[in-house]
C-alpha cells in the first residue's frame, strides 16, 4: 500500500494543467476509488465476470468514463453511475487506477 | 501502570481464549499500536475491518467479534429459495481476513459495550479494550409488534428469512414440502427495512419454483407499504409477464398480529388471511446491541450518524455502519451500501487515529441487482455525495437509475458483482 500511495503521489504530481490548479488530496482519491472495488476489486483487481481497472491506460480510461457519461458508449448502468461524478472527478480517477499494479 | 495484554494470534481460526484478554486495567490498546474493535462481521463490519488493516498498513490492530462460523451473504439468498443456487453458493470463509490482513476474528457475541470505559464484554466471558469501536450490528426484529409470534414454537414456524442462514434453508425445505395448490403468503413492512426490493424479488424466486415444480400454488404478497418500494414498474411488468396465474400483489396491507398455529395474518385493515406457508418480515431496527448502548437515537430504531466518519452521534469514538444507521435521503439500506459505509469509516478510523482530517468529500455508490427469474435480472444504482451545508449525503442529481428491461446480461453481471462484493468484503 506504501508504495501506491507513492505511485498515486507521483501520478497527481504529473498531471501540469487542471491538477496543480485542483489538487485531489490523495487520500480522498483513494476512497472514492475504493467505492468502485465493491465490483472491480480491492485495488482495481476485478474477480471473474468484471473488468480490473489497475493498470489501464489512463487515458483510455478517462475516454471510457466520459463516454459513458454523456451516453456515446452504451452500459447496462456505468452510464448512470459516472453521471455522478465530474469529469475532472473522473479523470482522478483513472489516473488513479491507471497507477495501480496490475 | 500495567497495560492491557492483547493476544495477537494469527493464522486460521485464531481464537482468543477467554483468559488473559485483559489483565491489569487502564490504557486501551495495549502494545502495538491502536487496536479497533470491529463488532459484526457482515458486509460492512468484515469490510471495514479489512479496509483498516490495508490502510492502516497494519499499523493499526484490529479484532473482528463474530458469532458466525462462515459469512453467509443476504444477497443472492432469495435464489436458494428459488432452487438455482445452494447455501455453498453464498457462504465464504473468514480466513482471508485473518490470514491476508492479520485481522484477529474472535467468534463470540459482544454483551456489553461500555463507552466510557472503551471496553467491549464477550459472550464467552472475556473483555477487550479499544480505541475506536467500530459496530456493524444489521438489524433485529420488534417482534412486540406481533403479540402472536411471542407464544412458543411460533418464530419456528412462521419464518422471516431476512437473515441468510438457517432460516434460508428451513424455507425452503417448507416450500418444497408444501403441496401443489397451496398458497405462499409474504409480508412486507413498512419502510424502511433491511433491502427494499428484497421481498419483491423473493416472490418472483418463489414463483420461479412454483411454475416448475408445482404450478397450481400461489404468491400472496402482503405489502404494509402503498406501492412496491423499489424498482415497481419492472416488478409489476415481470409478476404481469412472467408469473401472472401465479402471483398477486396487495399493497396496504399491514400485517397486526400473526396466528402461527391456524396459519393466519391479521391486518390492520384488512381481513384475515390464511395461507400453507406464511414469510413474515417483521419491523426492524438496528441491532439489538446498537439500542441497548443509547445510540438508536433516531426513533429508537435507528442510529444516526455522522456521514463523514461513521461516529455515532450518541456517542464519541463509536462508529456505526450498515442496515443500522439512520439513512440519509435516497440512501438504501444494503450489503452494497454497508461495504461503502466500511471504507468511508475505515478510512475516517485512520485518519483519526493518525492524527489526519478524515476525508471531507465522501462520493460512493449502491448498485442492486435483483433476479425477476433464474437468468433475468433488473438493477437499480446510484452515486451519494457528501453535502456539507445539509451534512449528509445526497444522491448527485442525474445520476443513478433502473434496468429498461429484465435482462440476462445483468442477470451475469449479478453473479459477477457477489463474486467481486464478497472478495472485496472478505478476501
Amino acid at each position: 500500500m506504501r508504495r501506491h500511495k507513492m505511485l498515486v503521489a507521483g501520478a497527481l504530481a504529473g498531471w501540469c494543467g487542471w491538477a496543480s490548479a485542483q489538487a485531489v488530496d490523495p487520500l480522498q482519491l483513494r476512497s472514492w476509488a475504493a467505492a468502485c472495488a465493491a465490483c472491480h476489486g480491492t485495488a482495481g483487481v476485478a474477480q471473474s465476470g468484471m473488468e480490473s481497472l489497475a493498470g489501464a491506460n489512463k487515458d483510455e480510461m478517462f475516454k471510457k468514463l466520459m463516454d459513458f457519461k454523456t451516453g456515446r458508449k452504451p452500459a447496462t448502468l456505468m452510464h448512470q453511475l459516472s453521471k455522478g461524478y465530474s469529469d475532472e472527478q473522473l479523470q482522478a480517477l483513472a489516473g488513479y487506477f491507471s497507477a495501480l499494479k496490475k | 501502570m500495567q497495560r492491557r495484554q492483547f493476544v495477537h494470534t494469527l493464522g486460521a481460526g485464531s481464537v482468543l481464549g477467554a483468559a488473559g484478554l485483559v489483565s491489569g486495567c487502564a490504557t486501551p490498546g495495549g502494545s502495538g499500536g491502536p487496536h479497533v474493535v470491529v463488532v459484526g462481521g457482515g458486509y460492512g463490519g468484515a469490510t471495514a475491518a479489512k479496509y483498516v488493516r490495508l490502510w492502516s498498513d497494519q499499523g493499526i490492530r484490529v479484532t473482528l467479534v463474530e458469532p458466525s462460523a462462515t459469512f453467509i451473504s443476504c444477497p443472492i439468498s432469495n435464489l436458494v429459495l428459488g432452487g438455482s443456487k445452494t447455501m455453498a453458493d453464498i457462504t465464504t470463509p473468514y480466513d482471508n481476513l485473518v490470514k491476508r490482513h492479520g485481522v484477529n476474528l474472535v467468534r463470540d457475541r459482544v454483551t456489553r459495550i461500555d463507552p466510557d470505559k472503551r471496553t467491549v464484554r464477550l459472550a464467552g466471558g472475556a473483555e477487550l479494550a479499544w480505541d475506536r469501536l467500530i459496530l456493524s450490528p444489521g438489524v433485529d426484529f420488534l417482534w412486540d409488534t406481533l403479540p402472536g409470534m411471542l407464544k412458543p414454537g411460533a418464530q419456528d414456524q412462521v419464518l422471516h428469512s431476512w437473515k441468510a442462514g438457517a432460516q434460508t434453508v428451513a424455507l425452503r425445505q417448507q416450500l418444497e414440502a408444501m403441496p401443489d395448490g397451496g398458497v405462499y403468503a409474504l409480508s412486507i413492512p413498512l419502510a424502511p427495512y433491511r433491502c427494499p426490493p428484497g421481498p419483491y424479488e423473493r416472490a418472483c424466486q418463489v414463483a420461479s419454483y412454483f411454475s416448475k415444480a408445482k404450478p397450481k400454488s400461489k404468491v400472496l404478497i402482503l405489502d404494509a407499504n402503498d406501492d412496491v418500494t423499489s424498482k415497481g414498474p419492472l416488478f409489476k411488468k415481470a409478476w404481469a409477464e412472467r408469473y401472472k396465474d401465479i402471483i398477486e400483489y396487495r399493497p396496504k396491507h399491514k400485517v397486526v398480529d400473526v396466528d402461527a398455529a391456524a396459519h393466519t395474518l391479521k391486518f390492520e385493515f384488512n381481513d384475515d388471511v390464511k395461507a400453507s406457508v406464511l414469510n413474515v418480515i417483521p419491523d426492524m431496527r438496528a441491532g439489538d446491541i446498537a439500542v441497548r448502548t443509547g445510540l438508536a437515537t433516531a426513533n429508537q430504531r435507528w442510529c444516526e450518524v455522522d456521514f463523514l466518519t461513521h461516529e455515532s452521534k450518541a456517542a464519541k469514538n463509536i462508529h456505526v455502519l450498515g442496515d443500522a444507521i439512520q439513512v440519509a435521503p435516497g440512501m438504501p439500506k444494503s450489503g452494497h451500501m454497508a461495504n461503502q459505509h466500511g471504507k468511508t469509516c475505515a478510512a475516517a478510523v485512520v485518519a483519526l487515529l493518525t492524527g489526519k482530517q478524515p476525508n471531507a468529500l465522501p462520493i460512493y455508490n449502491n448498485t442492486c441487482y435483483s433476479f425477476v427469474s433464474e437468468e433475468d435480472v433488473v438493477h437499480v444504482a446510484s452515486v451519494h455525495r457528501y453535502d456539507a451545508a445539509q451534512k449528509t449525503m445526497l444522491p448527485v442529481p442525474g445520476s443513478g437509475g433502473v434496468s429498461s428491461a429484465a435482462n440476462e446480461l445483468e442477470g451475469r453481471y449479478a453473479l459477477a458483482w457477489a463474486r467481486n462484493i464478497w472478495a472485496d468484503t472478505l478476501a
